[in-house]
C-alpha cells in the first residue's frame, strides 16, 4: 500500500465521521416534526401526500397498527412490482424490446427489490424495461429505504417514550423520510453524477463499430438517478449488471470516492439521529463507534489479505477480478463497505477477492448486516444486540438488566433471540441443502472450498438483505430463485416483526433514572462489550461452516493450492 | 442470631443426600424445566444407545463410550448443584420448622377446648396458648398479654411482650410462651406459614422460577438453538467438503461427535448452575433470618434504588446519650453535674443512665447510693415531664431536683417562684437547633443548667450510605423529629434526603412519587400503620415484632426485627444478579476455546492429500494429542467446570458496594477474559492427562 492508498482510507472516514453529525440532526429535525431546510421545498408535497390518501398526519397508532400498515404497504409494492415484470412487453418505455420476466425470476425480484435487498439473480440491461426499473425498481429503492427508517422510528420512539401505547404513524413516516431525507439527496447526488458523466437519459442501446470491426451494443438508460438512491438507500441494485464497476455508473475516482461514501452515510447518521431522539448523543456515538471499530477491523484484514505475499503470485497484486481503474484499495473499501452496509453494490468481483477478505465480507453480513447495516434496518439490528449485550453484562452490575432506564424483561429477550435466529437459519439451513442437493450444486462454477464459499455467501446475503452476490454461482434457477427469495422474506421480516414488538412492549414501560448503580452504555467499556457479543453470537454460529469455506481456502492457499 | 448455621459448603450428609436426589432428578418431567439440560440428557441418552447397539452388533467404541459418560456426568453434575442448594437451602428452614410439627394446639370450639394437632389448624381458627404452650401456627393475639420467647426462630433469648392490638400483636408458630395466657387466631392456612413459603421456595420442584430467571432461560435456550443449527448443518457442509476432497462420505461425522460438539457449545454451565444459583440466594437471606414470601423480591432487592429508613435503629442507636452539661449563669459545671447525676442515679432509662455515665466520666463524680441519702426517686410520668429526686440535705431541709423538658421545668419553676432566664431559653432553642435534645435541670427555684443530649448516630453508618450512594442508591431518612433536629441527624448520618415528623400517610406517599419517577423503592417498618407502605414499597421488609398485618403487607419478614437489614437484603439481591450475570459471560466466553478444540479435531482430514493431515490442523493452537482426546476433553472440561463452580454458584460472586462501572470492570475481567482463557487451559491439561 502506498501512502496515498492510507490519506485516502483516512479521507474517506474523516468525511464520514464530518457528515454523520450534520446529516444526523437534519433527520433528527425532519423525524421530531421541527422545522428544516426542506420544509419549504417538499413542504407542500407533504401535505398534498396525506390530502391525497386520506391520512391524518397527527394520529398516532400502536405498534400492531404501524406494523399492519408497514405489511401492507409492502406486499402492496411486491405485488405491483411483481405484476409489471410479468407483463413488461406489453408496457411503455421498453425500447429494447424486452420480454416478458420468467415467474420465479420476477417473483425474487420483486421480493429483493420489497426488502431492500436488491439481490439480482438477471442481468439488468438485458432482462428489464426502463418503465420496470423507474415504475418499479427505483421506486421500491425509495421507499424499501424508507421502511427501514420507519421500523427504527418505531423503535426509537418506543425506547425513548415511557408508559404509552402508541409509537408513531407509519404513513407519515414513510412519507416524511422519503421526501425530506432520501429524495433531496438522491436528485443532489444523481445531478453531480451526472455531472461526473454518468448517463441519464430515454435513448434506446446503441450500436457501435469498434476499431477491431466488432460490432457492439452500449446500453443506455436513466442511470444517474437510480445510482444515487441505490447507494444512498442501501440498496445495490446496479442498473447495469456490472453495477458500480460500469463506467456509465461510476466513471472517475470522484463519483467512486462519493458512492463509496454514500454507501455509508445514511446509516452512519442515523446513529447521530437516534442518540439524539433518545436523549443520549453519547450513546449514539458508542454506537457508531463501535460499528467504525468494526470496519475498520474487518478492512484491515481485507487489505492485509490482498497486499500480503501468497506463494501462488508471490508480491504480486491480485488484480484479477478488481476494478482495475481505482486499484486494490478502492475495492477492497468499496467490498468491506459495501458487505457491513447491506448495500450490495460492487465494484471488484468479491468471488476474486483473496479467501480471507471473502471472508470479511461474509461476516460481515453474516453478523446481521449491523456494522452501519441497511438504512434504518442496520440500526434498528444492532440494536438488537445491544440489548442482548445489556442483558447478559448488565447482570454483572448486580441489577436487572435495563437498557435507557427500560427493564429488559423476558418478551424483549424473547424477540431479540427471534431476531438473531431467523437470518442464521436462512445461511445455515438453506445453504446445507445446497451444498448437498444437485439443485443447489448445479449453479456452481468453483469446486473445493471456494464452492462453499460462493453458496454460503450467496445465502448470507439474502438473509442480510444485502443484495451482493459472491458471483460464480449461477442463480437465476427456479431452486436458488425461490430459496433465496424465501431467504429475503425471513431475513427482513424475521427482524422487523421482533422488532416491532419490542418497539411496543418497550413503549409500555416506565423509565428508572439512570445513577451510579446504572449499566452505562455510553463508554468504551461497553463498546468493548457489544463488539465481543456481536463476534461471538455471530463467530460462533458461523464458524464451523466458514472454517470449511474461506479458512480452510486460505490455508491451503499458502500451501499453493487454489480452487 | 444462634440459628445462624453456617452449613460447611459440602457437608458430608447433605452431600450423600444430594448425590441420589441427582439421580431422581433425571425424570425427564423434572429434566425438562431446564431446557439447555434437557438437551444434554437427550444427547446422552442417544450416544448411549449408540454405545449399546455398537456393542449388540460387536463392535465396541471406547471413544463414544467415554462420551456417553461424561455426558451423563454433564447432566449430573448440573442435577448435583441444584439438589445440594436445594439441601442447604432446607436444612436452613427446617430447623426453623422443627418446633413446630410435633405441637399439640389448645383450639377453641365455641367455649370448649380440643386438643388438635398444629398441623391441622386453618386460617381463622382460634388456640389458646398458656405458660409453657408452643404456639402452634402463626398468628394474632386477639386478647391477652403475653412474654414469648422467640428464640427458637430469632436466636434473641430476651423474651418479647406480645398483646392484643396495637403492634406488637403478630405471633409466629414455634415460638414458645413463658408467661400469661394469650387467645391467638390462627392467620394462615395449613402448610402456608411464612417458613412453609420459605422452603417451598428452595424446594426445586415446586420452586417457581422468578422473572429474571426466565428470562435468561430463554436467552439460553435461544443460544442452543443457534448452536443446534450451526450442529445440525455440519454434516451437509462436511459432506460438501468430504466430496471436494475426494473422501468417502462415511468419513462424515457421527452422531456422538456432532453430540460432543454441541454439548460443548451449548451454555451448560449456566444452564446448570441457574437454579442453585436462585436457591442460594434464598439461602443467603434464610442464614441473615430474613424469610422472603416469594423469589421476585429477592430480585426487586437488586434492582431497590431509594431506601426509606427509619431514624431509630437503622441511622441512630435506639437512645438519646448525655453528652455535654452546659451550666446556667453563676453555677459551676460541676454543681450542674453532681444534681443531675444525682437525679438519675434511680433513672433507669438509657438516658438517665448515660448522665450518671458522663457525670462520672467527665467530673469524676461518683454514684451514691440512693437510699443513703434519704432520698426518694420520682419517676417520669406523661403528664409531669420530668423527673428526678426529692431528698434532706444534711442540713434537714428538703430539696427537689428536676430535670425534663423545657417546658416542663419552666412550669416547676415557676410554681416554686424562681426565675426561668432568656438565656437558658436560648441554650434550649440552639441545642434543639443542632438536632440534640436539651434536658433542664432545676433544683428547688433554680434553674441549674442544661444536659446535652444527643441522638448517637450508629458508627460506620456514615461510611455504608457513602457505599450505598456509590452504588447509586438513595436513602431517606424517615423520622418523627422536628424538621430541625431531622435535618441535623440527617447531615451527621450523610443520608441523601429525609422526611421530619413522617405520618404513615406521608411515607406512603413518598413511595408513590418514588416510583412515579422510576425509582424502585425498599423499606422496613413493623406497625399496623405501615402496612400499607410496606404494601406498595417494592421491597417491604416487615420487622417479625411488627404486627400480622405488617407482615403480610410486606413481601419479606425479618426475623431478628433489626433496621439495618434492609441495606442487607439488598446486597444479597445484588450479589445473586451478579453471579448470573458472570456465570452466564462465563459459560458463553468458554466457547471459543472449545470451537479451536474441536474444529480442527473432526475436520483433520479434509482437503488432506497423502499425509492425512489437513490444512485445518493449524486452528490446533492447543496442540492437542489426537482428535479423539480433542473432543473428549472438551466435554470433560463441560461437565467438570459445573461441579468447580458449584461453591460460586451457592456463595455467590464476591461482592463489594462498588459502583456500576467499576463492578462491571471487575467482573469482566475475572469472569469474561477468564471464560476465555480457562478452558484453553484446562483442555490443555486434561489433554495431557488423557494421552499420557
Amino acid at each position: 500500500m502506498t501512502t496515498q492508498d492510507y490519506l485516502q482510507i483516512l479521507l474517506f472516514f474523516a468525511v464520514l465521521v464530518g457528515l454523520t453529525p450534520i446529516l444526523g440532526n437534519f433527520m433528527f429535525k425532519v423525524f421530531t416534526g421541527k422545522n428544516h431546510l426542506m420544509k419549504p421545498v417538499f413542504g407542500w408535497l407533504e401535505g398534498l401526500t396525506y390530502k391525497f390518501s386520506g391520512i391524518d398526519p397527527e394520529k398516532e397508532t400502536t405498534w400492531k397498527s404501524y406494523t399492519f400498515d408497514l405489511l401492507i404497504f409492502n406486499f402492496t409494492g411486491f405485488v405491483f412490482v411483481f405484476l409489471i415484470q410479468l407483463f413488461q412487453s406489453q408496457l411503455p418505455l421498453n425500447p429494447a424490446n424486452l420480454p416478458n420476466v420468467s415467474w420465479h425470476s420476477a417473483l425474487n425480484t420483486s421480493v429483493s427489490f420489497m426488502t431492500n435487498t436488491n439481490w439480482q439473480g438477471y442481468s439488468g440491461e438485458t432482462t428489464l424495461s426502463y418503465f420496470v426499473q423507474m415504475i418499479g425498481l427505483t421506486v421500491q429503492n425509495f421507499v424499501s429505504a424508507a421502511t427501514g427508517i420507519a421500523v427504527l422510528l418505531a423503535l426509537i420512539r418506543g425506547l425513548a417514550r415511557k408508559t404509552i401505547d402508541t409509537i408513531g404513524n407509519f404513513w407519515t413516516d414513510l412519507t416524511r423520510s422519503t421526501l425530506y431525507i432520501l429524495l433531496p439527496l438522491s436528485i443532489l447526488f444523481a445531478i453531480v453524477l451526472a455531472g461526473q458523466g454518468v448517463v441519464q437519459n430515454f435513448k434506446s442501446y446503441e450500436t457501435f463499430h469498434t476499431l477491431e470491426g466488432a460490432t457492439q451494443v452500449i446500453p443506455m438508460g436513466p442511470a444517474a438517478s437510480q445510482i444515487a438512491i441505490k447507494q444512498l438507500g442501501t440498496n445495490g441494485g446496479g442498473f447495469f449488471n456490472a453495477n458500480s464497476a460500469h463506467p456509465f455508473e461510476n466513471p472517475t475516482p470522484f463519483s467512486n470516492f462519493l458512492e463509496m461514501l454514500a454507501i455509508l452515510l445514511i446509516p452512519a447518521a442515523l446513529t447521530f439521529t437516534y442518540g439524539k431522539m433518545v436523549g443520549s448523543v453519547r450513546h449514539g456515538w458508542t454506537i457508531f463507534k463501535a460499528m467504525l471499530i468494526l470496519l475498520v477491523l474487518g478492512l484491515s484484514i481485507s487489505l492485509y489479505a490482498e497486499y500480503s505475499s501468497n506463494p501462488i503470485f508471490g508480491n504480486l497484486p491480485l488484480m484479477e477480478g478488481k476494478e482495475t481503474r481505482f486499484g486494490i484499495t478502492n475495492s477492497v473499501l468499496w467490498a468491506t463497505s459495501t458487505s457491513a452496509a447491506s448495500n450490495g453494490s460492487v465494484i471488484a468481483m468479491h468471488d476474486s477477492l483473496s479467501p480471507l477478505a471473502g471472508m470479511v465480507a461474509m461476516i460481515n453480513i453474516m453478523l446481521g448486516e449491523i456494522i452501519f447495516g441497511g438504512v434504518g434496518a442496520g440500526l434498528y439490528g444492532i440494536i438488537i444486540f445491544v440489548i442482548l449485550t445489556v442483558f447478559i453484562a448488565g447482570l454483572m452490575v448486580g441489577r436487572t438488566p435495563e437498557y435507557l432506564g427500560k427493564k429488559i424483561q423476558k418478551f424483549e429477550v424473547q424477540m431479540a433471540i427471534i431476531a438473531v435466529l431467523a437470518p442464521n437459519i436462512v445461511i445455515l439451513l438453506f445453504a446445507a441443502w445446497a451444498s448437498v442437493s444437485s439443485q443447489g450444486l448445479s449453479g456452481l462454477n468453483n469446486s473445493g472450498p471456494h464452492g462453499l464459499s460462493e453458496i454460503l455467501y450467496a445465502y448470507a446475503s439474502a438473509a442480510g438483505n444485502n443484495g451482493s452476490a459472491f458471483a460464480g454461482l449461477n442463480v437465476n434457477t427456479v431452486f436458488y430463485n425461490l430459496t433465496l427469495g424465501i431467504g429475503m422474506l425471513i431475513g427482513r421480516f424475521g427482524i422487523i416483526l421482533p422488532v416491532m414488538a419490542i418497539a411496543g412492549s418497550m413503549a409500555r414501560k416506565k423509565v428508572t433514572p439512570s445513577s451510579t448503580g446504572t449499566f452505562h452504555t455510553d463508554n468504551w467499556l461497553f463498546i468493548g462489550l457489544l463488539i465481543a457479543v456481536i463476534v461471538i453470537v455471530g463467530g460462533l454460529t458461523h464458524f464451523p461452516a466458514l472454517s470449511l469455506g474461506p479458512v480452510v481456502e486460505h490455508l491451503l492457499m499458502n500451501k499453493g493450492i487454489t480452487f | 442470631m444462634s440459628t445462624k448455621q453456617n452449613i460447611s459448603l459440602f457437608n458430608r450428609e447433605l452431600a450423600v443426600t444430594a448425590v441420589k436426589d441427582s439421580f431422581t432428578k433425571l425424570n425427564p418431567a423434572l429434566l425438562i424445566k431446564n431446557p439447555v439440560i434437557f438437551i444434554v440428557a437427550i444427547g446422552s441418552l442417544l450416544t448411549t444407545i449408540i454405545v449399546l447397539k455398537g456393542i449388540f452388533d460387536g463392535v465396541f467404541s471406547s471413544f463414544n463410550f467415554y462420551i456417553a459418560v461424561w455426558l451423563w456426568f454433564t447432566v449430573l453434575f448440573a442435577n448435583f448443584s441444584e439438589a445440594i442448594a436445594e439441601g442447604r437451602g432446607k436444612a436452613q428452614a427446617e430447623s426453623l420448622r422443627k418446633n413446630r410439627t410435633q405441637t399439640v394446639a389448645r383450639k377453641l370450639e365455641g367455649l370448649h377446648e380440643v386438643s388438635v394437632n398444629a398441623t391441622q389448624l386453618k386460617k381463622g381458627d382460634i388456640v389458646i396458648c398458656e405458660t409453657g404452650d408452643v404456639i402452634p401456627s402463626d398468628g394474632e393475639v386477639v386478647d391477652g398479654i403475653a412474654s414469648v420467647d422467640e428464640s427458637a426462630i430469632t436466636g434473641e433469648s430476651a423474651p418479647v411482650i406480645r398483646e392484643s392490638g396495637g403492634d406488637r400483636s403478630a405471633v409466629t408458630g414455634g415460638t414458645k410462651v413463658i408467661s400469661d395466657k394469650i387467645i391467638v387466631r390462627i392467620t394462615s392456612e395449613p402448610g402456608n406459614t411464612f417458613i412453609d413459603r420459605m422452603i417451598s421456595l428452595v424446594e426445586g420442584a415446586k420452586r417457581q422460577k422468578t422473572p429474571n430467571e426466565i428470562a435468561l432461560s430463554i436467552l439460553i435456550s435461544g443460544l442452543s438453538i443457534v448452536f443446534l443449527l450451526a450442529v445440525a448443518t455440519l454434516p451437509a457442509f462436511f459432506s460438501y467438503s468430504l466430496s471436494a476432497s475426494g473422501l468417502p462420505e462415511s468419513s462424515n461425522l457421527t452422531l456422538p461427535v456432532l453430540i460432543a460438539l454441541l454439548v460443548c457449545l451449548i451454555p451448560t454451565t449456566i444452564g446448570g448452575l441457574l437454579s442453585a444459583i436462585g436457591i442460594s440466594g434464598m439461602d443467603r437471606l434464610l442464614q441473615r433470618n430474613v424469610i422472603a414470601t416469594s423469589g421476585r423480591a429477592i430480585e426487586a432487592a437488586g434492582d431497590v434504588d431509594v431506601l426509606l429508613l427509619d431514624k431509630t435503629g437503622t441511622i441512630t442507636l435506639g437512645n438519646r446519650m448525655a453528652t455535654n452539661f452546659i451550666p446556667a449563669e453563676g453555677v459551676s459545671v460541676g454543681e450542674l453535674a453532681d444534681a443531675a447525676q444525682l437525679s438519675s442515679l434511680s433513672d433507669e432509662t438509657p438516658e438517665g443512665r448515660s448522665i450518671v455515665v458522663l457525670a462520672k466520666e467527665k467530673f469524676n463524680i461518683r454514684g451514691r447510693e440512693v437510699y443513703q441519702l434519704n432520698a426518694k426517686f420520682i419517676p417520669f410520668t406523661a403528664q409531669s415531664k420530668m423527673s428526678g429526686v426529692d431528698y434532706n440535705s444534711e442540713d434537714g431541709r428538703s430539696h427537689q431536683i428536676r430535670k425534663g423538658s423545657s417546658e416542663a421545668i419552666r412550669s416547676f419553676i415557676n410554681n416554686n417562684n424562681g426565675f426561668y432566664s432568656q438565656k437558658i431559653q436560648d441554650i434550649v432553642s440552639d441545642l434543639a437547633r443542632q438536632g440534640a435534645t436539651p434536658l433542664v435541670v432545676a433544683e428547688d427555684n433554680r434553674v441549674l443548667g442544661v444536659i446535652h443530649l444527643k441522638d448517637i448516630v450508629k458508627g460506620g453508618i456514615k461510611q455504608r450510605f457513602a457505599e450505598l450512594r456509590k452504588m447509586g442508591i438513595k436513602t431517606v431518612m424517615i423520622t418523627g423529629d422536628n424538621h430541625l433536629t431531622a435535618a441535623a441527624i440527617a447531615a451527621e448520618a450523610g443520608v441523601d434526603d429525609f422526611m421530619a415528623e413522617a405520618t404513615p400517610e406521608d411515607k406512603l406517599r413518598r413511595i408513590r412519587e418514588e416510583q412515579a419517577d422510576g425509582h424502585l423503592v425498599g423499606m422496613i417498618g413493623d406497625g399496623t400503620n405501615d402496612a400499607p407502605a410496606l404494601a406498595q414499597a417494592d421491597i417491604g421488609i416487615a420487622m417479625n415484632t411488627g404486627t400480622q398485618a405488617a407482615r403480610e403487607a410486606g413481601n419479606m419478614v425479618d426475623l431478628d426485627s433489626n433496621p439495618t437489614k434492609l441495606i442487607e437484603v439488598v446486597e444479597v439481591g445484588k450479589q445473586l444478579l451478579m453471579t448470573r450475570g458472570a456465570l452466564t459471560t462465563f459459560s458463553i466466553a468458554n466457547d471459543v476455546a472449545k470451537y479451536f478444540a474441536i474444529i480442527p479435531a473432526i475436520a483433520l482430514s479434509l482437503y488432506s492429500g497423502k499425509n492425512g493431515i489437513g490444512p485445518l490442523s493449524a486452528l490446533n493452537i492447543m496442540n492437542l494429542g489426537s482428535p479423539q482426546s480433542a473432543i473428549l476433553s472438551a466435554v470433560i472440561f463441560n461437565a467438570l467446570i459445573i461441579v468447580m463452580l458449584i461453591p460460586l454458584a451457592l456463595k455467590g460472586v464476591s461482592y463489594k458496594p462498588v459502583s456500576a462501572n467499576a463492578a462491571l470492570t471487575k467482573n469482566l475481567i475475572i469472569y469474561g477474559l477468564g471464560g476465555i482463557a480457562a478452558p484453553f487451559i484446562g483442555i490443555k491439561l486434561i489433554d495431557i492427562l488423557i494421552n499420557i
